[in-house]
């Protein structure tokens, strides 16, 4: 042993001296530098030594940001303190959100030799995830489990929906969660001294007792129902015809009539169980038949000025605002409504016969759209307001005598009979026609766009179809029209299937 | 009114000895500056400086009783000329801002003041924005200090170090006549810790007492002859000055046992890092004992060559820990030793990166390398040869975890600004766009994507002129903020705009205050300042330098009218540049200013109406276009319960400020008629509570009408 190899036996890691390291990982707004200022106070009236630091800046504007504290026993001269984390040295680590906990296992500063990791479980969505036309969200699996797996010890729960049940802030229940882990050598009522005296309200003192009481729990996430479990009443009268479908179908039937008839009424409801009915028999298992049922309702229950003054003008949105926004105290208030329809929309809720003459000429149109088109703000929780929606929402009895009906209608006989007409030869693939009906949705040029992509996507099917791999063609197609506005990802992929066509069958 | 008040803190400058200071870093460097006896200081905002300006504007009173002059400059070019105090004055003066930008547009004045140089000690204090967290280009700051000659300081990052360096650095000013640059990184700058404060000194002579006596000595001036004779005397005379100063007073520490075969030689900053390294190699004490001798620069500019020398002499080998490039201290260090004759290796960058921040991981691997090489048996076996691979496989796949850049804030009235920018371009095709600095450059990013460059402060509409040519076509569009604008955006952008017939359209982006750096007042905020004059108009300055077509808009959150605008300033025959002033109050001092407010009203029973908005969830049809077209915080998604559906919807969570740019947005860009706003009226008169009770009266009854006729389910549709 060389002498300095005995010196180097002789130091102690920093953490066998005392030193206790925390990261804070927060979204920018969410309060981590008063997270922050909560454990220095509290480590310097302990008895401690504590050094903190962060990176201001862009961050807090929003971003992912890094707060990071040291302490350590007081001693005749103060610790020479570490300015940020080290891989692989951090002994608790509290994340305010489940990706930035992600964050923090992924810089490497959660380790299972040493880390406790408190962290909630909470999303608060990127701006990439939440632009995506389709669903971009980040499946959570993967990082759920890694905060598990790769920390010594792990607290993890919606920190934010305690925070809002207390009326407090999810800062106060960081602070408090860490308290009741216990990872500080400090007990209860020096956490409760600091908490007394940085106090907003009531509010925070609760906060903080219900996560310190707080058991840890894995995580969990709300099941999401994929079918009815509770059977709808007023679906009596098609209880026989529902009764005849096979299980695989009936949930989604159900989900489906139950949406028809809520829009229309039961003469429509029966009109959509035909189609459903047609669906079963043609084919060969329930797949196609389920996505049929859920696509054909979708289609039939298309969005229309009529459908939307009818969901805007009922009882059951009036009572949700006045809970959602009122929180059951007694103040008035206004529901103001932001609509925008263009002459197009006019002109597709008059009659068919008179719509169609209008339709025929550009200058018509240009006339009506210049008259009506234009945004509207209408008070819909006072007479007036209301009562204009009301008429308009009542216009859905003629419903089926007006111009955008006949349109709708057509569109799905198209739609319908193209799957139909696939089901027999490859059923995978008329599953994918029926799917594809997903990428109509919106309303204006967002819906003009979904359907310029439909008609891609159908024209992309029509060129697959007979190949064994049609079906795994047109899902890509889906995909690809759902991942981007622009739909360049839709026409990357319809130009890969041309080169490989043009060459020749396979 | 500053994004972060130190009201509260602002009282710890008042300490005297034998009491202690806590507090941040900054903090503290204000104090230091007081007992200094500045008699002068300004400067001007900027991540990590801006929470020094908004100290010394919460201390004005104080510095006014103590006789310190207070100047927010107008920039950083600025603020260095006004160290001109110093010049002939024996005044202390000291600026901040922050580094490398801050310094770039310094750097003229900083080369004329070098050139004479000081009576009065003259430091300029940079926080220096390198590594995570940045909002700049990545550069240092060294590269000025070597060529003006002045002398750059890098204390440790603790705050008896840093405190007590900012005395030594004036003396070391005055005993070379050279203003000083104070070196300060980001982390440092907010560190938290505490100090023994001394007594406040008041500034003798004060500035205006230096007034009343004025004096000017030739020699001192940069202007031929004198600047030939300032060259030399920099070097023959100031330089070795400076060195013989720093080695007399010690400013540079050497710490561990005086013989070793090896040694560290770092900048001072990297003091905290290179420890804790050396502690996870079991080679440190928590308290800073180490058995690796460490030569640590406070001042890395200039080097002392006898103190390398003697550091260096008698070990294998040295290894230089320097941030940053170029390596500047290796390259100064290699060449003295070998110029020494010394046969002493000096490594530096061979085992740390040359780019990029030194995290604790990089340092550690760092010091690693070099002792396996140099000093092998220091090292346990483990880490001497280590059996595992270097590079685990992730535990998360990059993909897991999605990015998070920064964006407007919730309620930013920059937002449909940017909104209907991308309607017009919708309209009007692709447009060639230039970005400036300032929050407004969010835009860059998604869900905007608006614009391609940014080429420094005020220089947005400027960074344009090669495309302004009328009649070439359609029309350039550029963004700058009311900061970049009083900055030197006037002059640089629109000025020479309007002397060179530009053809572009510019969007002068006004929030009220120099929002991205903290919310500082300037000349057009809209805020009474006691000590600034306030309310100066941007139309009017715009005008005032000839520009014709000047359009103001007072509420940015009226999508419509801002389409309508920029598409009528990019299509109009008007020639010359055309000026947009969007106008609306950064959110985030508004809700600082009227939160408050907000809740008294709510305590005394006053009425009071506050806004919010939501998303019907059955008429959203989640395909999100809503969402590229605002990006903000508050409006999200949704799952729903429906199986009918796949997608998720927009939504709007409770910290929603009812800004109205998301409905607006959906009228604009004819999207959905899924928005509502809310305007909840707390404590509402008798005769508003009677009006609504009647309405909902009727409605209630005819809904039921509807309904009676509807098949009715357990649970709603919607």
């Amino acid at each position: 042993m060389t002498r300095l190899d005995r010196i180097a036996a002789r130091r102690g890691t920093p953490q066998e001296s005392g030193l206790i390291s925390l990261a804070i990982l927060a979204v920018g707004g969410q309060g981590g530098g008063v997270l922050t200022k909560l454990i220095v106070e509290l480590a310097e009236a302990n008895g401690y030594f504590a050094q903190s630091t962060y990176v201001p800046g862009v961050a807090q504007r929003t971003g992912a940001t890094l707060y990071y504290v040291e302490i350590a026993p007081r001693r005749s001269v103060p610790p020479v303190f570490s300015l940020m984390p080290s891989e692989g040295h951090v002994d608790v680590v509290i994340a305010a959100e489940l990706m930035e906990a992600g964050r923090a296992v992924q810089r490497g500063i959660v380790t299972s030799d040493r880390t406790l990791l408190l962290a909630s479980n909470h999303r608060i969505l990127t701006i990439g995830e939440k632009a995506v036309p389709g669903d971009g969200t980040v499946e959570p699996d993967e990082v759920q489990s890694a905060l598990f797996d790769e920390a010594k010890r792990s607290i993890v729960f919606d920190m934010q929906r305690m925070a809002s049940e207390t009326g407090s802030h999810i800062s106060t229940v960081m602070f408090g969660a860490l308290a009741g882990s216990q990872a500080l050598p400090f007990d209860r009522a020096a956490f409760e001294r600091v908490m007394q005296a940085n106090a907003r309200s009531d509010a925070d003192l609760l906060a903080f007792a219900r996560a310190y009481d707080l058991k840890p729990v894995s995580g969990q996430k709300d099941e999401i129902p994929t079918g009815l479990s509770v059977k709808p009443s007023g679906l009596d009268a098609f209880e026989h015809r529902l009764s005849g479908l096979p299980d695989s179908v009936r949930p989604m039937a159900e989900a489906g009539l139950k949406k028809i008839v809520d829009y229309q009424d039961i003469a429509y409801g029966e009109e959509y169980l035909d189609g459903v009915e047609d669906a079963v028999e043609r084919g060969r298992d329930g797949t196609f038949a389920e996505a049929f049922a859920k696509h054909l309702a979708n289609a039939m229950c298309y969005m229309d000025i009529l459908r939307v003054a009818d969901l805007k003008t009922r009882a059951s949105r009036f009572a949700r605002i006045e809970q959602e926004f009122t929180k059951g105290a007694t103040p008035t208030y206004r529901v103001t409504e932001f609509l925008h329809p263009r002459g197009e929309e006019f002109i597709a809720t008059l009659p068919a016969g008179l719509a169609e003459r209008i339709d025929r000429s550009e200058r018509a149109k240009r006339m009506v759209d210049r008259i009506l088109n234009k945004g509207r703000r209408i008070t819909s929780n006072r007479l007036g307001g209301f009562l204009a929606l009301y008429a308009i929402a009542g216009m859905s009895v003629w419903r089926r005598k007006l111009f955008r009906h006949r349109q709708e209608m057509r569109w799905i006989s198209r739609w319908r009979d193209l799957a139909f007409d696939i089901v027999a030869e490859d059923p995978a693939l008329a599953t994918e026609v029926v799917r594809a009906q997903r990428l109509i949705k919106g309303y204006g040029d967002t819906h003009a766009r979904g359907s310029g992509h439909y008609d891609k996507v159908i024209e992309g099917i029509g060129l697959v179809r007979g190949r064994a791999d049609a079906a795994d063609w047109a899902r890509r197609f889906i995909a690809a029209a759902l991942a981007d506005e622009s739909g360049a990802a839709l026409d990357g992929a319809l130009a890969t299937v041309r080169g490989f066509v043009d060459v020749g069958p396979q | 009114m500053a994004e972060r008040s130190f009201k509260k803190e602002v009282e710890q400058l008042r300490l005297g000895e034998g009491e202690t200071f806590s507090g941040e870093g900054i903090l503290a460097i204000t104090k230091a500056l007081l007992e200094s006896g500045v008699a002068y200081v300004g400067g001007y905002q900027g991540a990590p400086i801006s929470a020094l300006m908004d100290v010394l504007a919460d201390a004005e009173e104080l510095m006014t009783d103590l006789g310190v002059e207070f100047r927010a400059n107008a920039s950083e070019a600025a603020a260095t000329a006004m160290l001109a105090a110093s010049v002939h004055y024996p005044l202390r003066g000291a600026v901040a801002f922050k580094s490398p930008v801050g310094m770039n547009v310094a750097s003229d004045a900083l080369a004329n003041l070098a050139s004479g140089g000081v009576t009065g000690g003259a430091m300029i204090i940079i926080g220096e924005d390198y590594g995570e967290g940045s909002a700049i280009m990545q550069e240092r700051v060294h590269a000025f200090a070597m060529k003006s000659q002045v002398w750059l300081l890098d204390p440790r990052p603790n705050l008896p170090s840093m405190t007590k360096l900012v005395g030594q650095g004036f003396e070391l000013s005055e005993a070379t006549e050279t203003p000083v640059i104070f070196e300060l990184r980001i982390r440092a700058c907010h560190v938290h810790g505490s100090f023994e404060a001394g007594n406040n000194r008041r500034p003798s002579p004060t500035a205006a007492q230096a007034k009343a006596k004025p004096r000017r000595d030739l020699a001192k001036v940069a202007i031929p002859p004198a600047a030939y004779q300032q060259e030399k005397d920099k070097i023959e005379r100031r330089l070795p000055a400076a060195r013989a100063f720093i080695q007399e007073y010690g400013l540079n520490e050497v710490f561990g046992p005086r013989e070793a075969p090896i040694g560290l030689v770092l900048q001072g900053g990297m003091y905290n890092q290179v420890l804790r390294a050396l502690q996870h190699l079991g080679l440190a004490t928590l308290d800073g004992e180490t058995d690796v001798p460490l030569y640590v620069l406070n001042v890395t500019y200039p080097l002392v060559p006898e103190e390398v020398i003697d550091f260096a002499r008698d070990k294998d080998a040295v290894l230089v820990i320097e941030e940053g490039q170029p390596n500047h201290i290796e390259e100064a260090v290699t060449t003295l030793i070998h110029k020494a004759r010394l046969a002493t290796r000096i490594e530096g960058k061979e085992h740390l990166p040359m780019a990029g921040e030194y995290t604790g991981s990089v340092m550690k691997e760092g010091l690693t390398g070099f002792l396996r090489v140099h000093a092998a048996d220091m090292l346990t076996p483990a880490l001497r040869a280590p059996n595992v691979p270097d590079d685990p496989p992730p535990i998360l796949r990059p993909l897991a975890v999605p990015a998070r850049p920064p964006g407007f804030c919730i309620g930013c009235p920059e937002r449909p600004i940017m909104a209907a920018t991308k309607l017009v371009q919708e309209d009007l095709g692709d447009i060639q766009m230039s970005g400036d600095i300032g929050c407004h450059l969010f835009a860059i990013l998604p869900p905007f994507n608006l614009g391609g460059t940014t080429m420094g402060y005020g220089l947005g509409p400027a960074s344009n002129a090669a495309f302004s040519a009328a009649g070439s076509g359609r029309r350039t569009l550029s963004f700058m903020g009311d900061g970049g604008f009083w900055h030197n955006g006037l002059s640089s952008s629109i000025s020479n705009a309007v002397f060179n017939k530009s053809d572009g359209v510019i969007v002068l982006v006004d929030n009220y205050y120099s929002a991205a750096t903290g919310g500082q007042d300037i000349l057009s905020s809209r805020a009474d300042n006691p000590t600034k004059s306030t309310q100066h108009s941007l139309e009017k300055a715009v005008r005032g330098v000839g520009v014709e077509w000047v359009r103001q808009i007072d509420r940015t959150y009226d999508v419509p009218k801002m389409k309508a605008t920029i598409h009528e300033a990019m299509t109009t025959d008007v020639e010359g540049p055309k000026v947009i002033i969007a106008s609306s109050e950064c959110m985030l001092n508004r809700e600082r200013r009227e939160r408050p407010e907000r809740a008294r009203k709510l305590r005394n029973g006053e009425s009071l109406t506050v806004p919010r908005f939501g998303v019907d969830e059955a008429v959203c049809t989640g395909d999100h276009a809503c969402i590229r077209l605002s990006g903000c915080p508050s409006l999200t998604l949704k799952e729903t319960k429906d199986p009918l559906r796949d997608d998720p919807v927009a939504h709007i969570d409770q910290d929603c400020v009812g800004c109205g740019t998301c409905g607006e947005v959906a009228d604009a860009a004819v999207l959905c008629p899924s928005f509502y706003r809310v305007d909840v009226e707390h404590n509402p008169s008798a005769i508003s509570r009677y009006a609504q009770n009647i309405s909902h009266r009727i409605i209630a009854a005819l809904q039921r009408r509807r309904s009676s006729g509807r098949v009715q389910f357990d649970t709603d549709a919607a």
